[in-house]
Parts: C-alpha cells; structure tokens; sequence
C-alpha cells in the first residue's frame, strides 16, 4: 500500500473553493476540464459511443442539480460540481498496491501515474467522493490534476496558470489557491463565507471547500407605511402630483 | 517507485487564433489554440468586453462541433422524392448554376416569389440587404419566432429592448427583478452580471414558473402561472400608483406622461396627441395655466385633468389616461393573486421593496452631465432596481403588452437608463420608430425594394396589404394580423406557403433553421406540406433550397444543398447595422476570421451569397459593367458601404484605421481587427453613460458615428400613439382600414396603453379538457438542436423529460419515470416524467429541442434523443381553431406575430404498464446522405503513436 507524505506545518495545500451560492449548474467548468485535460497531463479522456446508444466518457468535473428545502423561501435548486477534493488523509492513495495514486509533498496535489497503474479500481472504491474516473480503453485510472499541466506551466501567461475550470467559470463560482495559507485570497473567502467540507465525519481532510447559498435581503426593511389594500386611491398619488414638477 | 512525469513548460499549441464564438447567440471572443493544424484548446478571450474570458460549456465544447459526423460534405441534389432523402453529390458549379438560373428566372418575373428565411444568423444585415436587391418582401430571420415581442415593444417603448440593445446596471442595482428567463441571452454576461449582483449583496427576484438555471441562485422564486406576467406588472403598478411612488420628475422630463392625448370619442383623432402646427406635442403649464409645447424646458407640466386645447378640443394628459386605468381596483393585489398563483401579500410586499429601493436607497453618482436640452447636471441620480426579461415573457401571445408593462414599469419608477437601473448597450438608443417602414410595397428601376423588407410602421400607411387589406407578405408580417410584425412571422412560411401554392411563391431559400422539426410547430404536419403535392404531381411548394453546415432534419426535404461551413472556418461581421454586441459602456462590434481550412468541398454562406448576388447582377452587388464588386464576404465586409462612411463594421475605418464609426473604408480593416483580438469597442467618456435618452454629449457621439440620424433628445412613450393610430382604423377611420372580421380585434389589441389578456390559444381551449400549462426550458448546455451531434454536449443531456410538480403527480398517480400520455388540442406524445418541487403546480415543463429524428445529425438510430427524447412542438400548431367562416389565424401575438409557443395547454393521462417504452410520436427514420463514419471509442487529444 501507498504511504502519505509527512504533513508539514505551513505546507502548501492547493485546491479550489467552490460557491453554491452562485452556481447555475450550467456544466460550462466540466466541458473546458474535459477539453484542456483530454490533451493534457491524462490525455486523452475518451468516450465510449460518442454518436450511439448509450454515450459515456471519462470525466474529471461532473455536475449534479438537487432540490433541497431551505427554510424561509420554500426550497431551493442547489448545483453541485464535484471534482477530487485533494483531501489530507486520501485513502484513494493509502490502499493503492502500487504506488501509482500518490499525494504530492509540495502542493498536496492527489495524483495518479498512469505508467504504474494497474487498474485494479481499489481507489475508486475507497473515494467516497466518486472522483476517479476510470479509463476502460487504457486500462487505467485518471482524475482530476488540479490542472498541473496548467498551474505550473512556464508557457503560459502568469494570469492563466489557474485550473480551466477556474478560468472558464461564467459565474465566477471557482476559486483556486493555497488554502494551507491562511492568509490567502481563498482562505479569507472560506473564512468570511463558512465555507466547508464534504463529508468531514469522514476523516478524509478534503483540501476543497464548498461556500454554502447566501440570501440576500433587503438591505434596509421597507421604511413607508406598508402598501395595503383600502389606503384610499389615489389620495398619495395625488399629493404627489400636486406638488410643482418642472421639465 | 518510477517518478510520474509532468511537463511543466509544453506551450498549449503552435498556434493561436482569436475569433467569435458561434455555439450560441451570445458572440462571445474566444482564443483558439491549435496544435499541428488541429484543434487543441479553445478558451474566453479575456480582453473580450462580452465574455471577458468565461465561456461556456456550449463554447467549449466547440472542438466537438467542427468534428462533428454530422457536417455535410459537398452540394446536394435531390434524385427521389422529396423526403425520401435521397441525393446526389454534385459540384458547386452545378449547385450555383440551379440556383441562379431559377432566381433569375424568379427576379424577371415576380421577385416576390422568392422567399428567403434565416435561422438563428448573425448575417441579417447581408441577408437583408440581398432579400432588398433582389426585390422580394419576403424575407425574415428567426426573431418572429424568438424574441420580437421583446424587440417590438422595447424599440417602440424606450429605443432600446432587453438582452441586445440593453442590460441591466450589474455594478449598481440593489434589486433585480428577471421575468421568464432561466438559461437565455445573454448567456455568459448574464451569468458574470448574476455574481456581481450576488457580490454586492443585492436581491434578486426571478419570476418563472420554474426554478432552474439563473432562477436556482435568485434569492426568491415567485413560481407564477404562464402567461400572467403582465397581471403581475400591472398589480405592482397598481400598487405603487396607490402609494405614490413614483418618479414624476423622471416621467415629465423624459417621457410623454403630460403629452395631452385628445379626448374625443369616435372621432378620427381620439386618442392621437396634440400637436401645435409646428407637429410638437403639447402640454398644460400649470404656472402659465395655459397650454404649452410639451417639449419646452422649465415648464410644470399637468400629469391629471383635461384641458381645452386652443382650437377647442379637450385633451388629457397620457398619464391621466394610465393612473385612471391601473388604479383600477381589478389590478389589486387581491384580484389578480389567483389568476398569478401568487399570493397578495407577495405582490404587496414586492412593490414595497421595488419603492423602497428607487426611493429610499436611490443612489447618487458624482459626475457632472449636460442634458439635451443644455443643462447642466452635477451628479447621476440613479434608481437601483434593474429588470430584464426574455423568453418567458416573449413566446406568449400577450408578450408585446406584457413587455410594454414591464417598460412602464421601468419608466414610472424613473429606472431606465440612470445608475443602478437598465440601461441602453450603446448604439441604442434609437429613435421611435427606429427605422424607415418595411420595404415592398415599391421597387426602384433597378428591381431592388426602395427599403429593406423589415421595416418600422408608424400607422396603417405602412402595411404591407392589398385593397381587401389581406396580408401581402407571405408570414403575414406587416397586415392587420400582425401590424408591427418587424421580424416577420418564420413559423408562418411554410405553412404558408403551403397553403396558397405555386401562386404565392416558387422558391423557398432556407438557411440555418431546422424548419422540419424543432423550429417547426407540429413537424409531421410541416414535412407532409413540404412533400404535397398538386393532381398534376407538382409540389405545392415548388423548389426549396436549404444551405446549413449539418445533417438536420431540414435537409432531406431540400431540393438542392448548400452545405456551409462551421464557425471556425468563415468570415463574419457582428455588424452595428444587424445585432451589435456594445454594452452600455459603448459600442462595440466583432469578426470572425477563419481558424482552419475546411476539409471538404463546404462554402461559408455567406460567401456564396455573395457570389449568387454577383452572378444575378443585383444592384449593387455588381458595378456598371455587370462585374462583381464583391470577391468574398471578408471583401464586402470591408468594402461595403450603406451609407456613405457606413459601412458592415465601425472600427478602425479611415485611410489610417484611426476613425470610428463612420469613415471611408480601409483596406486594412480586418488585419486591424485582428490585432486587436477580433473586436472594437468604443469606450463612452463617463458623462455620457448614463441618460442617454437625454444626454447631449452621447446624443451628439451616437449621431458623429452613424447611429442616430438626429441628435434630438429620444422621448420615452409611455403612451404609444402608433398603437391607437392602428386601434382607430379598426374603429373605421381614414382610408386604411382592416378587414372586417380583424376590426375588433385590432382594436382591442392595438391599446396605445400595456394591457393585460389571457393568452389567445389559452382563451381558446377547454380549460376542464386541458388544465395544465406546458412549456420548455433552454439547457445550459445546449444551443437548439445544435447540442445532440457534439460527442460532449449530448453526455450532459441525450433524454429529456416532462417535469411535473410533485402535487400534480400524486393526483395522477405518476412517479419518476413513469411513462405519460400528453395531449393537446392539436396532438398527443408519449414521454416520460421526472417530478420536482420548484414549480408552479398548475404548468408542465421539458427541455427544449433535446428530441431527434432517428437518423438525424448522424446519431444511431437508436441514440437516446430518438427514442426517449421528445419535443413538445408535436402538440403545437401554427394556425388556431378556423373561424366559422374558414379562416385560420395564425398562433402568435396578434400586435408582432410572435409565435406563441408557451400559450399550450394540455393534460396528462398514465400509461398503461406494458407501453412500449419509447416516445411518440415516432417519425420515420432518416438517412444521411453520406456515408457515416461513427466511431466506437472517441480519443481526442490522444498523443500522436511515435514512429
């Protein structure tokens, strides 16, 4: 089995912050993860049937609508983007035999090295989080790589070294950074908005936080009288236009 | 253990490219990389004022689109029946020459009998312009369909309309009202605007009867019945009437609320405005007590009262006439809650925040502004409630008035065009009207129309009607069945058509609409009109040309194909003169520029447009000598003027690329625009970016540039005196008059003020027969039929089903997935239904165009969108119940003739446990006209295998 390495005090924990508040659910982050990463690091991500019966590809973001009850506004749809969460305590990487799921020292990155894969699934079962995506064509596990082939790349402008489904966001829903910094841009959202993490009862230490909806009031409650039936019509609107108007 | 290599330096490709995005209307930039001549990423331009580098997942799902299975490959020629798909390849030449032999012959004869309708193009200024030069009225593009409700009562209410030629203020708003708009235009502004809002703290409100897309995040869901969005509006006027929250300075500075409005019933000018002989309306100056132009400065307007005009007749002010109406108690709360599905003390509570925010939270900004009439103002005092609606709102058959309300609305609370509110995307607005009237009742010595096809009317002069005063067009646009039909009626052509025969046209030239299904109303019955034919054996429509770049389920009922390109492979102006993507920070317009070289013998159309127009030598389109002026659209698009200085795109005009707007064309446009990343955007200095209405210095910039003829403040009508100009004729004033069996109908339709009806197919079924309210949403994910052939887009959606409030399926039974019966006045269908929680329990809904023919788009036979997708549009038809004397009106808003998709009702009945578990109706298979190449695994992006 696959051993972790030694958590460091301060260490660098990558991963992404992702709003519910502002999320449409409109897949817009799931297809540019599929299109960068199906020529990236695990290219490619096939897909079986692409034209037939019965369609289905591996891929590394997958959306899911719920409907859940929320008090005060009679419910609520709920998108939900779910992608590896590059937890602290991976057991995705504990029980693999070979080696081949691994979580990087530096960053915190959780990652597969397909070379030494063999395909024997235990970490698919051991993710509660239904993360990896298994690729029946080559016979071995892929997931998320928090878009390593973007993040570090040296090609390309400072400014896009940001997951795609970071960069590609419509609502701006995705936020990627150093959560193992607290004083970081995405610490501070986690921080003021209550972020959290899937599942803690788990034990897994998910590195990813999920900011949970908002709602919005008024800011300042209706000031006037309140607008009943019967206040008399047009007594207000008459005083109103009363007074001296000038164009 | 062997160390996981990562490259941490590959470039993403050996190429890069910027263009326009073309997976939806939205016309987002996008930065194209390829790799080697391929495709390898496509991603948002983040200089790109639409998108600023978000796209979507239809955007980047384009690699998929370009290849698709489902490109045509060569021109097509039919060999069998029409219907029976079956063609033979023939080259272009061929193609070119049937198609300019049988325009020709068309143009020498009758040119009307060429009927030329685009789907959802970004080329209408161009395909226009041909329809213009050709000399027929019958042409049109999709918006009769889509969204001309929207269109028509914006321009003819404010100069300006929701999603193109305006958005709301995401910067500033504090409450944002969205009716009936769930995944819509504009898609990613939308979406980045939604978390800007979200940022500040603001509420938004969603009025749908569905929680889904935009709607989930809103911060409350006002579930409201179809087609009662109009109530709604006018109960919160009623409300705010009644309260006196309203912005009275706003309305007799800006709008035509003290205009006095002759009161004279019966007579041929009741309810025109009074004008002085210089044609200025009037007003009562209550500290002069006398009446006044209304458009002199520094007068106190009357809003109540009647007065005596100087040669006697009595008038009122507009606003008399709204206050009187809306203050109706039949607008409270209480009456309208029912009928709504919204409870009183909602409506009640929402018009309190709506005040609360415009009046009490108004915000102020710090910038000076002269206003038109020369005064100068220190700051921009702003009403901070912003709306915006679309389709829900738009394919009703009350959509025009429900829109007018809701720009009432906008207009009492003084929230058009201030900081915090809507406001105008620069180069609106315009004035009203806001063009020349529709073209085609005259022709110029050269052949061409004296005006373009789609035109502006201000009265019954300008409809397009014979002596009986029955519809010229063929759609029925610009006739008393739809008076400001100004995008033509689409869904009405081949119906149409149909109907009337060989006498009323000869050809029908389709581009881009899937006009045998999903834009159809009731395909089976649509592709049966396509394949009648006369005792004699002759179609009833005689020859349809169909140019696309797909294998849709229009194609196999062309007679000759024109295959197009995708969007990566062409040249393409987002065009000021068409539908420009400025923003309110300015104008702005766009290209495309070819990303890869077609791999096939496929033509973009608009090239071959062109090259059609040169070989029939239409005006303009070739010089004195017959030559072609035009060698290709790119050519055109730098070339062309409309007016002299005016020309297909604004930016970097001049001899030295330096002027915008209006200049002499330069040569090195294109190259310009693609340094620049594929766009101009022309950024307004900030006293200009608001008020534009009344802004002297926007008002002088927009008339420098083009946009404006005069640079003469735009009045807001409030009151539409067009629209009674139409209602006094069918009273049976002037010359012009409708028939008789339209009179009432006219008049009651064309109220200068918004009014509100039940939607007419609604009114004209059994509501005990048909209960329930069906409707389609649009997928995030999906453009139309567009989505199902792109190998990533049809693994988020292939099925789709009918989604019932879960009340509604506990009275029938129903559980998820069980299989239903739904049955309309004008047909059935069988699917399958999904229960849900958001939603109004009186309205079943689906998602739109997920169905598909089997065999269609090159997907198997057996694909999911074929056997257990389905499209509402089977229970839909295009035509009403026929009148006792025979006559058909058509399904559509009787002011624009905006087809009414969302007035259907229907019920429900489950099926038997044993149904054979596929959706009907099922039409016969189609079969591509080319071999399909449909392959088992997709690897994309797969390393190439080393040698």
């Amino acid at each position: 089995m696959t051993s972790l390495p030694q958590p460091l005090p301060g260490a660098t924990k990558l991963g992404l912050v992702i709003d519910l508040d502002t999320c449409v659910g409109c897949h817009a982050c799931a297809v540019n993860c599929k299109e960068w990463n199906t020529g990236g690091h695990h290219a490619p991500l096939p897909d079986h049937q692409p034209y037939g019966a019965e369609p289905d590809g591996v891929w590394f973001n997958r959306i899911h609508s719920y409907e859940a009850e929320a008090p005060g506004c009679g419910g609520r749809t709920v998108n939900f983007p779910r992608s590896c969460l590059h937890c602290e305590q991976p057991q995705c990487v504990t029980v693999c035999p070979t080696g081949a799921s691994y979580k990087r020292a530096e960053d915190g990155i959780v990652l597969i090295n397909t070379d030494i894969c063999i395909g024997c699934k235990l970490c698919s079962w051991a993710c509660p989080y239904g993360a990896r995506e298994f690729d029946e064509d080559a016979g071995v596990m892929k997931k998320c790589t928090l878009c390593i082939d973007r993040i570090y790349n040296t090609a390309l402008p400072e400014a896009e070294r940001e997951p795609a489904c970071v960069a590609t966001c419509p609502s701006r829903a995705r936020h990627f950074g150093d959560l193992g910094d607290p004083d970081s841009a995405v610490s501070k959202l986690v921080a003021a908005r209550g972020g959290v993490e899937l599942m803690p009862e788990l034990g897994y230490r998910p590195t990813n936080r999920y900011l949970p909806p908002r709602k919005a009031q008024i800011a300042t409650p209706p000031r006037e009288t309140p607008m009943r039936a019967g206040t008399g019509v047009g007594s207000a609107l008459l005083s109103l236009l009363d007074k001296v108007l000038s164009r | 253990m062997p160390k996981d290599s990562i490259e941490y330096d590959t470039p993403i490709g050996d190429q890069v490219a910027y263009t326009t995005c073309y997976m939806c209307a939205c016309r987002c930039g996008i930065k194209v990389h390829l790799n080697d001549g391929k495709l390898r990423y496509i991603e948002g331009n983040r200089d790109h004022p639409v998108n600023r580098g978000v796209l979507c997942a239809k955007g980047s799902a384009g690699i998929m689109t370009a290849l698709s299975p489902a490109r045509l490959r060569k021109p097509l020629k039919r060999v069998g029946p029409r219907g029976a798909g079956e063609f033979v390849e023939i080259e272009w030449d061929e193609a070119m020459e049937i198609a300019t032999s049988r325009l020709a012959h068309i143009r020498a004869t009758n040119p009307n009998k060429l009927a030329l309708f685009t789907g959802r193009d970004q080329s209408q200024s161009l395909t226009g312009y041909f329809a213009q030069m050709f000399g027929t009225m019958n042409f049109a593009a999709h918006g009769g369909f889509c969204s001309v409700n929207m269109a028509a009562a914006g321009l003819y209410s404010m100069g300006g309309a929701f999603w193109e030629f305006g958005e709301p203020d995401w910067d500033h708003a504090k409450l944002f009202l969205l009716f009936g708009v769930a995944e819509d235009h504009d898609s990613n502004p939308m979406k980045l605007g939604l978390a800007k809002l979200k940022e500040r703290g603001a509420k938004i409100i969603t009025i749908n009867p569905v929680r889904t897309g935009y709607s989930a995040i809103a911060d409350e869901f006002v579930g409201i019945t179809p087609g009662t969005d109009g109530l709604f509006v006018l109960s919160l006027i009623h409300c705010l009437l009644e309260a006196g929250k309203i912005d009275t300075e706003f309305l007799v500075r800006y709008t035509n609320a003290h205009h006095l409005v002759i009161d004279a019933p019966g007579a041929p000018d009741h309810g025109l405005i009074a004008r002085n002989k210089e044609g200025q309306p009037l007003a009562f100056d209550r500290t002069r007590r006398d009446v006044v132009s209304a458009t002199a400065i520094d007068i106190d307007p009357a809003l109540l009262g009647h007065f005596t005009l100087p040669d006697g007749r009595i008038a009122q002010p507009s606003f008399a006439l709204l206050a009187a109406r809306y203050t109706d108690p039949a607008f409270a709360p209480e009456q309208v809650a029912a009928r709504c599905g919204i409870e009183a003390a909602t409506i009640r509570r929402i018009a309190e925040e709506i005040a609360e925010i415009a009046f009490n939270q108004a915000i102020s900004i710090d910038q000076p502004w002269t206003d038109s009439a020369g005064r100068a103002h220190k700051t921009m005092t702003g009403r901070p409630v912003a709306m915006h609606a679309m389709r829900g709102i738009s394919a009703h058959s009350n959509g025009f008035h429900t829109c007018r309300a809701i720009h009432l609305l906008q207009m009492l609370l003084g929230a058009v065009d201030t900081p915090g509110s809507w406001r105008y995307k620069s180069p609106y607005p315009k004035s009203i009207p806001a063009g020349p009237p529709p073209g085609g009742a005259k022709r110029n010595e050269n052949g061409s129309l004296t005006s373009a096809p789609l035109g502006f009317p201000t009265g019954p002069d300008d409809l397009l009607v014979d002596d009986q005063g029955e519809a010229l067009r063929l759609d029925r646009a610009f006739s008393w069945a739809a008076p400001l039909g100004i995008h033509g009626l689409m869904h009405m052509a081949i119906a149409e058509a149909h109907a009337a025969g060989p006498e009323k046209i000869d050809t029908l030239f389709l581009f881009m609409a899937n006009m045998a299904w999903n834009s159809a109303m009731n395909p089976s019955e649509t592709t049966r009109m396509l394949t009648d034919q006369d005792a004699d054996g002759q179609y009833r429509i005689p020859f349809v040309i169909y140019a696309d770049a797909f294998f849709s389920e229009t194609v196999p009922y062309a007679d000759l194909v024109l295959p197009d390109t995708t969007y990566l492979e062409r040249h393409d102006c987002i065009s000021l003169l068409d539908r420009p993507i400025g923003s309110a920070h300015g104008p702005a317009d766009a290209i495309r520029a070819p990303v890869l070289v077609p791999d096939r013998d496929v033509r973009p159309f608009q090239d071959v447009l062109i090259d059609l127009a040169g070989r029939l030598r239409l005006p303009n389109f070739v010089d004195q000598q017959g030559q072609k002026l035009y060698s290709s659209y790119a050519d055109y698009m730098v070339r062309h003027e409309r007016k002299p200085g005016l020309g297909p795109l604004a930016g970097f005009r001049g001899a030295a690329g330096d002027v915008p707007g209006r200049g002499a064309p330069n040569p090195e446009q294109l190259n310009k625009y693609i340094e620049n990343h594929g766009f101009w955007q022309y950024h307004l200095p900030a006293e200009q970016l608001y008020y534009k209405h009344h802004n002297q210095a926007y008002l002088q910039t927009a008339k420098a540039m083009g946009f404006i003829d005069s640079d003469a403040p735009i009045t807001l009508n409030l009151y539409s005196e067009i629209l009674q100009k139409f209602r006094l004729a069918g009273e049976g004033h002037g010359t012009r008059v409708p028939p008789e069996r339209l009179r009432a109908s006219i008049v009651r339709f064309m109220d200068p003020l918004p009014i509100w009806y039940p939607p007419v197919e609604e009114a004209l079924s059994d509501p005990v027969a048909f209960p329930l309210h069906a409707i389609t949403q649009r997928p995030m994910a999906m453009y139309h039929s567009w989505g199902s052939q792109n190998a990533w887009l049809r693994q988020i959606l292939s099925e789709n089903r009918l989604y019932l409030h879960r009340s509604l399926a506990a009275k029938h039974g129903l559980v998820d997935e069980d299989w239903v019966q739904v049955t309309s006045r004008n047909g059935t269908l069988k699917c399958q239904v999904r229960l849900m929680d958001g939603l109004n329990p009186n309205t079943v809904w689906t998602w739109n165009a997920i169905g598909k023919r089997a065999g269609a788009w090159a997907l198997a036979k057996d694909a999911p969108e074929a056997r257990r997708g389905f499209l509402l549009n089977h229970l839909i038809s295009e035509y009403l119940p026929a009148s006792e004397a025979g006559h058909r009106a058509s399904n559509s808003d009787p002011v624009t003739g905006q087809a009414a998709w969302f007035d259907l009702t229907v019920r429900l009945e489950k099926c038997a446990a044993d149904t054979n578990p596929e959706t009907e109706p099922s039409m016969p298979d189609l079969e591509a006209p080319f071999s399909l190449n449909h392959p088992i695994i997709l690897r994309h992006g797969a390393p190439e295998p080393t040698a």
